[in-house]
């Protein structure tokens, strides 16, 4: 059983309260606790959070940038659900 | 799509400041180019704590310990984030490893030299690290996020080291006579070696220019190496230490320092293999591993059993 590699992990970081979890990186752990200590260790020596989140790897089901047309263009031309879209008078101040 | 048009269209991303993400086509050049970059980089980190951790149980003051402790504890921070991003691309941390073991891989020639006296601690924080933070601010806008990414975060660390390593420093020479010797002899057998770690000159590095139209270096060594000579002159100034290069000088018309020759031959003879502590660093690394065996089978042990006994109670 040696030289088996220990499981990726990412990890997830809230900086403050009030902000999201955002993506920092990824680690090496055998389980989620060791997941959690060495998130600590690797990714907050200097107070950058306050709440971690750690994920294994293989859970994350990622979009195929080959697939970033079909996923994404049908947005691009619907200007119309941006507040610039539609034309009001310059009299109007507070809109 | 044809090959040569998925090139067009990467070059073209590039051209136009776009990053890469590790899921994004790319030329096989250039993941092959970043593996082994990346890979290095992180060595370099991981080997790079052996000089200095030679140190730390020798500090003359508890503040010194503290600072190196931190210090060679962000070192090992830097290489896992690194191998991280190497990670993406699709090789394995122990594939990397297995590289680093048995030689395949190298990383940075410096740490190839003895750390024999503290003067060589606070030396190695004020010019390697210095050397390290021009190539690593160049490198937060390297093309592939995931390195560039890695490397914002490293940035960040690397500020506090070169800072410890010059107040190591003016402190010596600030001291006695004798302390103020040692910090010259430091910087004296550091010097050359420092200038060195930017790489061979432009002419002799024949990757550059393809680097630098992928975006995975923005300068050449030879930039980024006067870059250096002319921030550290000014601080050895502050110290009153002398740099130990007689062709050292002002050169008004280019507005850079002119420097004398490099002995590139020593510079090949330490990547090649036989710098003075080349194999001691090989075995450190290689005995840590297997010596860590035991340690990473009884964790995996102790998680199958921690995870059998979750299931047996979900069973109940
Ligand atoms: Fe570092
Ligand atoms: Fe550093």
């Amino acid at each position: 059983m040696s030289n088996q590699e220990f499981p990726i992990w990412e990890v997830f970081i809230r900086s403050k309260n009030g902000l999201e979890h955002r993506h920092v990186g990824s680690l090496h752990a055998t389980d989620a606790t060791m997941a959690m200590e060495n998130a600590r260790d690797v990714y907050t020596r200097r107070e950058e959070g306050v709440s971690i989140w750690v994920v294994e790897s293989k859970n994350i089901t990622a979009s195929n940038p080959e697939n970033q047309g079909e996923l994404f263009e049908p947005a691009k031309d619907k200007a119309y659900r941006h507040p610039t879209f539609y034309e009001l008078p310059i009299e109007l101040k507070h809109m | 799509m044809k090959i040569e048009d998925l090139e067009k269209k990467f070059q073209d991303r590039i051209d136009a400041g776009e990053k890469i993400e590790p899921k994004d086509w790319m030329p096989e050049k250039y993941r092959k180019t970043h593996i082994r970059q990346i890979s290095q980089h992180a060595h370099s980190e991981i080997v790079g704590m052996l000089p200095e951790g030679n140190w730390v149980t020798r500090t003359p003051t508890l503040r010194r310990k503290v600072g190196l402790l931190a210090k060679v504890q962000d070192e090992a921070g830097h290489g896992l984030y690194l191998y991280s991003a190497a990670e993406t691309l699709g090789i394995s941390r122990d594939e990397m490893f297995r590289q680093l073991h048995t030689g395949k891989a190298k990383y940075s020639s410096i740490f190839n030299y003895p750390t024999m006296t503290w003067a060589d601690i606070g030396t190695i924080g004020w010019l390697v690290d210095g050397a390290a933070i021009i190539n690593q601010v160049m490198l937060t806008r390297t093309s592939f996020g995931p390195y560039a990414r890695a490397m914002v975060r490293i940035c960040k660390e690397e500020s506090f080291h070169q800072r410890q390593g010059f107040e190591m420093i003016l402190t010596l020479c600030n001291g006695t006579a004798i302390q103020k010797e040692m910090a010259q002899d430091a910087l004296n057998r550091w010097w050359w070696p420092s200038l060195m770690m930017f790489g061979p000159r432009d002419e002799e590095s024949p990757n550059t220019e393809q680097s630098v139209k992928w975006k995975i270096k923005r300068k050449t060594n030879d930039e980024l190496r006067q870059q250096f000579i002319d921030i550290t002159v000014e601080q050895a100034k502050v110290a009153g230490l002398t740099i130990p290069d007689p062709d050292l000088k002002w050169n008004e018309e280019r507005g850079h320092h002119d420097f004398g020759a490099i002995d590139w031959s020593e510079f090949w003879r330490v990547v090649k293999g036989n710098g003075p502590l080349n194999k001691e660093r090989l075995k450190a690394r290689n005995d840590a591993w297997d010596n860590g065996e035991w340690v990473r089978d009884a964790a995996m042990a102790h998680s199958e059993k921690q995870a059998q006994k979750e299931e047996l109670k979900k069973a109940v």
